[in-house]
């Protein structure tokens, strides 16, 4: 059990900023609403032009969908989808995503 | 085989444990039990596989399919429209098998027993569970057209709603029509399954008479007051590349057929077609009527956003085009897909005592193609509103496509390999 205990700090980290006792798979879930473009977990079929998000910089991953809320960067569709979703959301997305393989 | 199979189980579990001990930040005790699963579409499909991978192994799931294949709704207008084959929108059951320790039974279920938690098969066995999970979909209202009651006369006059043997009839039958005939597809009143459907087999099926059948005409009879789904983008497809061959009716549902002339019988009118193609009025899949589950209008099951659960039976959880929507969400794969998932959360927390996640998010995103290269969408976001107590479509938040445009018609193919294999591998 006290394997866990470090993790299970990380994940009170992860969603200190929610207004309420966030469940502790938020991120999971949260990131598994875009799996069915991006694929299970962030990886994307190969070859489906799709871009794959497991294992990208967290950073990044909110740069990138910044620039969409913004306009910054064109997009076809994901301009509209980021706009659902919080900034805290958004956070734990790409904060799981970045732990993806 | 049951040792087989418990082995298989345990060897997926040990794999993905080891990457939630990682990554997974599982809160409480660990999930356990069996999952009875019916259906296995978009729905169903996902959520006995998100169930088997986020609970490490550690909950048992099975899943009942009449089909021993998955074939796609999405896309089969493809084949309709002569793009694409049946076997470019069949998946095997196997990746669900053989990679998540998914025990997939091709059967029919026949009966629920709500109290004692047992599922009763066509087959003659009996199956208990800790949590089911229906995945039904839709069944016809035949009632609603008296002369399709038959089995005769629907293989005549065909919905080709369910992909699948009459995905192919209805091709056949457009291949054999001559040239200068018409094409006739109803559309039921909203709420039905995929709201652009129609509206795209309409273009792709035109798409086919310009190229093939000039003389022919396509004509869309609509029991709602006008297109329910990207009515600009559709209107405009229809007079930019279809001028003269599509005609769009309104106010037009279909009451009745007569088979025998190919005649639809509107309620002031008859329109003859060549080929007609007749969508039905629809509910949840008949097992939900049989399994005694509260119901809104007799149609769809009344769900708890939160979990999924029927609001009336504790144990059942239902997903997919079965249920009630919420506010403007539409019944698609995609939708499906997302009801999975958010239930695999909920029975996972509350089979480890658990509440479930209170703040769910649900989108969409659905892709019509105008022709063969031609894509547009439309996209939401849902989030849970306590106050409501359902999900809320996001204002400010999704949208349709700027115009049609063939990026979209490469990204709706990549769409279909992505999500197939988020539910199936």
């Amino acid at each position: 059990m006290k394997m866990f205990v470090p993790l299970a700090a990380a994940c009170l980290l992860a969603s200190a900023g929610a207004a309420h006792a966030a469940d502790p798979n938020l991120g999971r879930n949260l990131a598994a609403t875009c799996a069915n473009c991006h694929g299970t977990n962030g990886n994307a079929v190969k070859g489906s032009g799709i871009d794959g998000l497991a294992g990208i910089p967290k950073d990044k991953t909110l740069q990138k969908l910044a620039d969409f809320r913004s306009g910054d960067k064109p997009a076809s569709i994901m301009h509209q989808i980021v706009k659902g979703y919080t900034d805290a959301q958004l956070d734990l997305i790409a904060t799981y995503f970045a732990a993806q393989k | 085989m049951m040792l087989m199979k418990r082995r298989d189980f345990l060897k997926v579990g040990a794999a993905a444990g080891a990457m939630a001990s990682l990554y997974g930040c599982a809160g409480g005790g660990k999930a356990s039990g069996h999952v009875v699963v019916v259906g296995g579409g978009y729905g169903g499909a996902t959520v006995a596989k998100y169930l088997r991978m986020w609970s490490e192994g550690g909950v048992q799931v099975t899943l009942i399919e009449r089909n021993p294949t998955f074939i796609s709704c999405p896309i089969s207008n493809l084949v309709i429209g002569g793009q694409k084959t049946m076997e470019d929108i069949t998946i095997s059951y196997e990746g669900l098998r053989n990679k998540w320790g998914v025990r997939v039974i091709q059967d029919d279920v026949v009966a629920v027993d709500a109290t004692k938690r047992t599922v009763s098969l066509k087959g003659g066995s009996a199956l208990s569970y800790d949590r089911l999970v229906l995945s039904p979909g839709v069944d016809f209202m035949w009632d609603e057209i008296p002369g399709l009651k038959g089995a005769e006369a629907q293989s005549k006059v065909l919905h080709a709603w369910k992909a699948g043997p009459q995905t192919v009839a209805l091709r056949k039958q457009l291949e054999s029509m001559k040239d200068g005939g018409v094409y006739a597809i109803s559309i039921p009143k909203a709420p039905y399954r995929c709201p652009p459907g129609p509206y795209e087999r309409a273009c792709l099926v035109a798409n086919y008479f310009k190229q093939s059948k000039p003389k022919s005409k396509v004509v869309i009879l609509d029991a709602n007051e006008d297109v329910v789904s990207k009515k600009g983008l559709f209107t405009k497809a229809w007079s930019d590349l279809y001028k003269g061959i599509v005609e769009y009716r309104n106010n037009s549902e279909v009451k009745d057929v007569d088979v025998g002339s190919n005649t639809a019988v509107l309620e002031f009118d008859k329109f003859k077609a060549d080929v007609l193609n007749i969508i039905p009025p629809h509910r949840a899949g008949d097992i939900a009527h049989k399994s005694g589950i509260k119901l809104v209008n007799n149609r769809w099951v009344d769900i708890n956003w939160l979990s999924m659960e029927s609001t009336s039976t504790p144990g059942i959880h239902v997903l997919g085009d079965a249920i009630f929507p919420a506010p403007t969400m539409p019944k698609s794969g995609h939708m499906a897909n997302q009801h999975g998932k958010l239930a695999a959360a909920a029975i996972l927390n509350m089979l480890s005592g658990q509440e479930p996640n209170p703040e769910p998010v649900v989108m969409n995103t659905c892709y019509s193609f105008v022709d063969s290269k031609n894509v547009i969408h439309v996209s939401s976001v849902h989030q849970y509103d306590a106050a409501t107590r359902t999900v809320q479509p996001v204002k400010g938040a999704g949208g349709v496509s700027a115009a049609r445009n063939e990026l979209e018609g490469k990204i709706a193919l990549g769409w279909a390999q992505n999500i197939w294999a988020d539910m199936l591998t």
